[in-house]
């Protein structure tokens, strides 16, 4: 569905279902340079599931407008105001690697509209190296070869994808390629200087990658002892793309975390 | 950390898309023969109906033997993911009934493998899908013969039997200029030879009945995406754009973006057309992708030995091999095929259809028959066997004469292919 923030066309994927305000409403928001159809499977199972999904595409992303915006926290504002033109009073968020950080930084400033946040490939802080940001902002091929390959676990390459006869290299890199000049260097940028200020209430919870390469499990750490109670997954075979690369175990945590309110364990 | 590096080709050909086998620990991909996969319950059963999980169905919609060699051709393609057929012909026909309806057009390059000819000026123009051919050389015919109802320009990588260079980079700017795809068949070049998508082209396919398996044992057909066309901004193609009642009317650029295309064509098409391929091809083909960067440099250096001795036979009156001088596409040979223009080639024997004949009936080791891209060496005639449908007029247009003979270079010693060649052209001219 289409939403007006801001005087610019917002898109968000619904699972083909129309919003209903008996329902809680669950929000997924993407990472660097990428686009709502990364939670392909996952979003569309809590559409199916009796849940109102709002799959995000962050501004110059996917099919929302531009221009992107530069700061984690300018992202949460924004996305209150898209829970606002939604209709929805409160919403569970699940933020994969940037948009972990705008998930809580969501949750420590606008506290009452957010029910509780899961944390997909996270760390604080989220340190971008200065070849990759330097790649990104020259808009030079060499930024996305890093975002593919850091961006999965060593054996993707080497090995077989869970969703039948997809190529998860090539689907990162075709992702990134439509993506406007200047888009990914903001997103990384944003992630590499935002500064956590504040505390997390809500219930939160951490599903890692082991083999991740971008945000390891130790990069966590800190946000981890932050953010008191908050569950931990740790997925042994996933790098930092657990979405495609661990969708069954993805989706089995988030079940466990949002639909069922039970102790997710650790 | 280290700075990235992605696996070689040579590599990508023996790994991608296959761990070990978890349940036994096979280093060989395991051939899945079954139809279907048990649920774990009625819910996991829903959710793998529904697209919430990823796993496997019933084979005619994917199978893990299958979905390998998917995996590991679209690694080699540079693509987001490719689907499996059960022939190259079914491979092309799932691209189109994917991509348009009754009422569209389709530009094509005049020199096409006759059946590809055939389903495109016969067959779909019963179903309203119209083709109009263009000799594929001409750049301003491409764009000439664009409609406001195209939905596709389509070519070889290598013309058969003519050999013509597909200048993808042009044709695919006159696509996207036309706001379509370009898809190629891939299948003479292999992503060995040449690699489309970084060309331009948006979807290949491959027979790879022919090199890709390599030995002649199985027929099958490979789809690829590049997941760069942009469906969406295109705004001519409905069936990957607007709601599909078909599929709980997904809109299937909506639902997955650069996946677009596969998820209808492997929903949809494979789903409703059937035309799968079966677990034990998969795995033949699969042993010929593991030796492709080994076969192809041989391919083509054998081939380069047995033009060199045709060109100098006074009883070849003409070799058609894009690495000659005196082809047309030689200097776009130079530019996009660097490692080879391949190992299937046409030469003209003196003497017309009697010489041919008799040529093709003195060889021993090259195999006379309807094929290319084994480990063998072929012969054939096309104007009387692949090609024998096409009018005169489109045989001219084709580059085919009642004396072309099409050649495939196997991985025999090449001194020997001469010896043989020498002496069955020697009979010819008897």
């Amino acid at each position: 569905m289409k939403l007006q923030v801001d005087g610019r066309a917002v898109f968000a994927y619904t699972a083909n279902h129309p919003l209903d305000a008996s329902r809680r409403t669950v929000v997924f928001i993407h990472g660097a340079g990428l686009d709502h159809s990364w939670f392909g499977l996952q979003s569309r199972y809590f559409g199916y599931h009796g849940w109102n999904v709002l799959a995000l595409d962050l501004p110059g992303h996917g099919r929302s407008e531009g221009p992107p915006l530069t700061t984690v926290p300018a992202m949460a504002d924004w996305l209150v105001r898209v829970l606002d033109a939604a209709k929805a009073a409160k919403a569970a968020l699940v933020g994969h690697s940037l948009g972990t950080l705008v998930a809580v930084d969501c949750a420590a400033r606008h506290a009452v509209r957010v029910e509780r946040i899961a944390l997909i490939a996270t760390a604080y802080p989220m340190k971008v190296s200065d070849a990759f940001l330097d790649a990104a902002k020259r808009n030079e091929y060499t930024a996305f070869d890093m975002h593919t390959i850091w961006g999965h676990a060593p054996r993707v390459p080497l090995g077989g994808n869970p969703n039948p006869g997809m190529w998860m290299y090539g689907d990162t890199q075709a992702r990134l390629e439509r993506l406007a000049p200047g888009v990914l260097y903001s997103d990384l940028k944003a992630a590499n200087d935002y500064v956590f200020a504040g505390s997390v209430k809500c219930p939160a919870f951490f599903i890692l990658g082991k083999r991740d390469m971008m945000t390891p499990p130790r990069a966590a750490q800190t946000l981890q002892e932050q953010i008191p109670g908050a569950q931990t997954v740790l997925i042994d075979t996933a790098g930092h793309s657990l979405m495609a690369e661990a969708p069954d175990a993805v989706l089995d945590a988030l079940v466990q975390f949002l639909a069922r309110n039970s102790d997710p364990g650790s | 950390m280290a700075g990235p590096k992605y696996p070689g080709f040579d590599t990508l050909a023996l790994h991608a898309g296959q761990s070990p086998d978890p349940a036994t620990g096979s280093r060989a991909v395991p051939i899945y023969q079954t139809t279907s996969f048990v649920f774990r319950d009625t819910e996991h059963a829903a959710s793998l109906f529904n697209m919430e999980r990823a796993g496997h169905v019933y084979s005619r919609i994917s199978n893990p033997t299958v979905a390998v060699l998917e995996e590991r051709i679209a690694a080699l393609e540079g693509g987001v993911g490719a689907i499996a057929t059960a022939s190259g012909q079914a491979a092309l026909h799932l691209a189109i009934a994917t991509l348009m309806d009754a009422g569209s057009h389709i530009v094509a390059s005049g020199s096409l493998y006759g059946g590809s000819h055939n389903l495109l000026a016969y067959t779909l123009k019963r179903f309203g899908i119209e083709t109009t051919f263009v000799t594929p050389r001409k750049l301003e015919d491409w764009q000439r013969a664009v409609r406001p109802n195209t939905r596709l320009l389509f070519g070889e990588t290598l013309g058969n039997p003519g050999l013509d260079v597909l200048d993808i980079p042009a044709v695919a700017e006159i696509a996207h200029r036309a706001k379509v795809p370009l898809l190629v068949d891939a299948t003479f070049t292999t992503p060995y030879l040449q690699q489309p998508f970084k060309l331009g082209a948006d979807l290949l396919y491959h027979s790879a009945t022919k090199f890709l398996g390599g030995h002649g044992t199985a027929i099958g057909g490979v789809l690829v995406d590049a997941g760069r066309f942009d469906w969406e901004a295109s705004g001519k193609f409905a069936t990957l754009t607007e709601a599909y009642a078909g599929f709980h009317n997904m809109d299937f650029e909506e639902e997955s973006g650069t996946r677009a295309f596969l998820l209808r064509a492997r929903r949809e098409g494979l789903r409703d057309f059937g035309a799968c391929m079966a677990p034990m091809t998969a795995f033949q083909i699969l042993q010929g992708v593991e030796t492709l960067h080994l076969r192809m440099p041989r391919h083509v250096e054998a081939t380069r030995k047995v033009v060199q001795f045709l060109a100098a036979h006074p009883a070849v009156a003409k070799v058609i091999y894009p690495e000659l001088a005196d082809h047309p596409d030689h200097a776009l040979a130079k530019r996009l095929l660097p490692l080879g223009a391949g190992a299937v080639f046409s030469f003209e024997i003196r003497g017309g259809r009697p010489a041919g004949k008799a040529f093709i009936e003195s060889l021993r080791i090259f195999s006379h028959l309807a094929n290319v891209g084994d480990a063998k060496s072929l012969v054939i005639h096309p104007a009387t066997t692949t090609h024998y449908r096409m009018s005169d007029e489109d045989l001219k247009k084709a580059g085919i004469t009642a004396g072309t003979v099409r050649l495939s270079i196997g991985l025999e010693d090449p001194q020997d292919l001469i010896d043989d060649l020498d002496r069955a052209l020697r009979a010819s001219q008897k």
